[in-house]
């Protein structure tokens, strides 16, 4: 069989392997949510100040939350199976609608932060590791380690503080400026401008963990024996490092990098809150407290289908990267 | 001299401050001609290793030359700038390195960096380059070699990648080779073909050849002239046959000595003694893939297939094969380190594979293990006595006593019982693989299991701890079930040996009789595979003791 083929053959199984897995997490999540103290009906009550019994009741009946437990999980799972995630309430809008419209801009940001920590921080890695204790080195290893320990949510207001507040260079809420009516290339310019801040919030600790881990990996390298069969073949070190040195150095990155996405959604929901951004994390927050479990059980099953598909995304680059890996 | 490729004087290279010498290689004079295979013997630390990369300016940053010329084509390649040591590294003097794994990259396929090799020394065009990666890989009688080529390195059997290495060391034609111990990770059959390959490209190309290796047998086979080295010093040089068989320095006389001979020693008769260990058709199949969810079929490796043998007490049975023969899996089935599939392991008639796990323990300590690595298989963070007391103290007796006891088996396994308050990582390997000994002879055993016990050892070493072994054996009368890859070492320790081969015993006699008349083809090369088979080995013990008196 060829390796293309392989390849195609490897991802649809591990698709077919996702679906229960996905289930199972729909599920628990439906039960875990069920904890939760008060339903829809309680917080829609409590925003109009009063309601009768009688109004309760109609409502829980309208939502469907008087039937038994077992019940509301089996149509919600029956519903989830023929991809209708349900109606929020709160927005009255479907539910998939809803995210679809959120979804963008979620994804734009876990792109940018992806792209901004895997790049500079295998950039600041290699720098660190080719010139291993100088002042750059040393340099670079001290900056790591200070994002590395300081929390999230404050580089946020910090971030904020400096460049919107004090010196006014880049936006500090929202994705775009929606009363200016900007088309084209300057709307495009305009969310690159809104998307900086959150986005180095968001990839400032990944960064400073694949600054570390690209530089030890790099020198864990340099000491294996191919690279001295590389100078015995009176190879230039600039060419060992670039041509054998930093492909292996990479797998490890990349392995983490996999499991940053995960931690990404996480992440963005603070991120996105402190930012105003208008995307999945935000919405997760506010349905949250809104008790719209429609709405944030449609979240948490689109969040578990990204991390498997990225996950899967991410052990296919895998087998392009390193030839041992076996496509089991 | 004209006729001298490279000439090394009085080469000196420091080792940093706080070694336990103050220089690897010291005032060495050595010279390689054209067309000749100079061995440089020593044991581990002895710094033949040091010297082959000072040659090649390949010393770790921490190590630097101090004294001496390195002379070759008329230039001193200690004082050449970076640029021009580059030129020559690979293109006219090439090296070959003992692990052929570890020195591929992984990532690579081995076409692309035998090309690289191409790729910085010429302007070759990439077609070119090609059709001369095939033509050297068909020279190393590497089968399809164009499938080779795209192949990558976890692709190919460890003796096809050593040839793959061979194969870029000579792809440019270099002067002289620096082989660096480049068969000691092989298997004993693939290590012959290895140096017949060596052997025959080095005469075809007329190649001046750096052999090191810590192995006489291998000196045996292929040296024109010999160096030792001992302690960073050459302690001999001369023709091959004058080291081999009068060799003068006293350090040289030594190694030699300690070389088992391929000629099996006289032993005892244990005809008559009780079998004391019944091996019968013990079964062990390795299963991988399958899965939950996957439909493939699943890989299965039969690693022990109906194997059956006996030990009588006093007797020691040599279990030889190559690497995943599965001679260690039969040996840990019999320990039940891990659970046969089916046969049966009768320890005096009681069959060991159906006890229970609380009854097995009753037996445990009636077979001891010693394993193969003196270094992995020591506990680091117990000190010695602990290490050597744990096995009774589980098995019921109090610490002091068995503190007491591990006192007494240091002393007896030739240790200063003032090793007792020490951690594993302070002692050499001979001094960690007699722990390892007294460790198992803790619990009185009367079944001893060595799984490969010298083979990380060096041979003098190995020699003492061989000798150890034999006190011990005589002195408790112990049962011994002895594993080895090393047809030397079986002839010398054991009484009879059973020779594995993808999990089967293909031959199960007495030493003598195997090794005198090999039966089975595959004995038979085993034994033509031996390195050094032909060389008699001289006995300088005795004609030193007559010397001395």
């Amino acid at each position: 069989m060829s390796l293309a083929r392989k390849r195609v053959h490897y991802a649809g199984r591990r698709l077919a392997q996702a679906v229960p897995i996905v289930l199972g997490i729909v599920v628990m999540n439906f039960l875990l949510l069920q904890l939760a103290p008060g339903d829809a009906a309680d917080v829609l009550a409590g925003e109009a100040g009063s309601a009768t019994p009688e109004y309760m009741a109609m409502l829980r009946e309208r939502f469907g939350l008087d039937q038994p437990v077992w019940l509301q999980l089996l149509i919600y799972v029956k519903n989830i199976l023929s991809l209708d995630l349900g109606f929020s309430f709160r927005h009255n809008m479907p539910v998939l609608e809803l995210i679809m419209e959120r979804l963008w801009p979620t994804l734009l940001l876990m792109g940018a932060t992806l792209l901004l920590s895997v790049g500079v921080g295998i950039l600041l890695g290699l720098l660190a590791a080719a010139r291993v204790n100088t002042w750059r080195d040393t340099f670079i290893s001290v900056l790591a380690i200070i994002s590395y320990a300081t929390p999230l949510f404050w580089v946020g207001l910090m971030l904020i503080v400096v460049f919107s507040l004090k010196f006014d260079w880049l936006p500090a809420t929202g994705m775009e400026s929606v009363a200016m009516f900007y088309e084209g290339w300057d709307r495009v310019v305009d969310i690159a401008r809104h998307l900086v801040l959150p986005a180095i919030t968001l990839s400032l600790f990944y960064l400073a963990l694949y600054t570390r881990l690209m530089r030890a990996a790099m020198l864990e390298q340099y000491g294996m024996d191919y690279v001295v069969t590389a100078r015995a073949k009176g190879v230039t070190e600039q060419r060992i490092t670039f041509k054998h040195v930093v492909r292996n150095a990479v797998l490890p990155v990349v392995t983490m990098a996999g499991i940053q996405v995960g931690s990404l959604l996480g992440g963005s929901v603070v991120v996105e809150s402190v930012f105003g951004w208008p995307g999945l994390g935000l919405l997760a927050f506010q349905s949250l407290f809104a008790r719209d479990f429609n709405l944030l059980l449609g979240i948490f099953f689109l969040s578990a289908c990204l991390v498997i598909l990225v996950n899967l995304l991410v052990d296919l680059l895998y087998t392009f990267l390193d030839p041992r890996i076996e496509m089991k | 001299m004209a006729d001298t490729l490279l000439d090394i004087e009085g080469l000196t290279v420091d080792l940093p401050a706080g070694a336990d010498r103050a220089h690897a290689v010291e005032d060495v004079n050595l010279s390689l001609r054209p067309n000749e295979i100079l061995c440089v013997v020593g044991e581990s630390g002895s710094g033949k290793s040091v010297m082959a990369r000072t040659v090649m300016g390949l010393l770790p940053p921490r190590l630097h030359p101090s004294a001496g010329v390195v002379r070759f084509e008329d230039k001193n390649l200690l004082e050449v700038p970076p640029a021009y040591m580059r030129e020559v590294r690979g293109e006219r003097i090439s090296m070959i390195f003992q692990e052929p794994m570890t020195a591929l990259n992984p990532l690579m396929t081995i076409g692309d960096q035998i090309d690289e090799m191409i790729e910085t020394h010429s302007d070759l065009a990439r077609p070119k380059r090609f059709e001369r990666i095939v033509e050297i890989l068909s020279d190393v009688r590497l089968p399809e070699p164009e499938r080779i080529a795209h192949a990558y390195p976890h692709e190919l059997s460890g003796g096809q990648r050593q040839r793959a290495m061979i194969a870029m060391a000579l792809i440019l034609e270099p002067a002289i080779v620096i082989a660096d111990e480049p068969t000691t990770a092989l298997d004993v059959t693939t290590q012959a073909q290895i140096l017949a390959l060596i052997k025959d490209l080095q005469a075809e190309r007329h190649t001046g050849v750096m052999f090191i290796t810590h192995d006489f047998g291998v000196v045996a086979e292929i040296a024109d002239r010999v160096a030792v080295m001992q302690h960073g010093k050459v302690v001999e040089f001369a023709e091959a046959g004058e080291v081999l068989n009068r060799a003068r320095h006293p350090y040289t006389r030594a190694l030699i000595a300690a070389v088992p001979s391929l000629v099996p020693g006289r032993r005892d008769d244990v005809k008559i003694e009780p079998v004391v260990i019944d091996v019968r058709d013990l079964d062990k199949r390795y299963s991988s893939g399958g899965g939950l969810f996957g439909r493939k079929e699943a890989r299965v490796v039969h690693a022990a297939k109906s194997v059956s043998f006996t030990i009588r007490r006093g007797e020691t049975l040599g279990l030889v094969g190559e690497s995943g023969s599965g001679k260690s899996t039969v040996a840990r089935c019999v320990v039940r380190l891990i659970d046969a599939d089916g046969g049966a392991v009768e320890l005096d008639g009681t069959d060991l594979l159906v006890l229970s796990k609380r009854e097995m323990n009753l037996y445990r300590k009636r077979i001891q293990m010693i394993f193969q690595d003196p270094f992995a298989s020591l506990n680091p963070r117990l000190k010695v006595d602990r290490l050597i007391a744990q096995g009774p103290v589980i098995h019921g007796m109090k610490l002091e006593d068995a503190i007491e006891r591990a006192h007494e088996l240091l002393r007896l396994v030739g240790l200063d019982p003032r090793a007792a308050d020490r951690y594993p990582h302070e002692f050499s390997g001979g001094q960690r693989q007699r722990i390892g000994i007294a460790r198992a002879l803790a619990l009185d055993p009367e079944v001893l299991i060595a799984d490969e016990p010298v083979s990380a050892l060096d041979v003098s070493v190995q020699a003492q701890v061989l000798e150890l072994l034999a006190d011990i054996r005589k002195q408790f009368h112990l049962t011994m079930l002895f594993i080895t890859h090393d047809l030397r070492v079986a002839a010398h320790v054991c009484d009879s040996v059973a020779v594995m081969r993808f999990g089967q015993i293909v031959e199960y006699g007495s030493t003598e009789e195997l090794f005198t008349n090999p039966r089975h083809p595959y004995t038979r090369e085993l034994l033509n595979a031996v390195p050094g088979k032909e060389w008699d080995i001289p006995d300088f013990v005795h004609a030193a003791g007559a010397d001395d008196d």
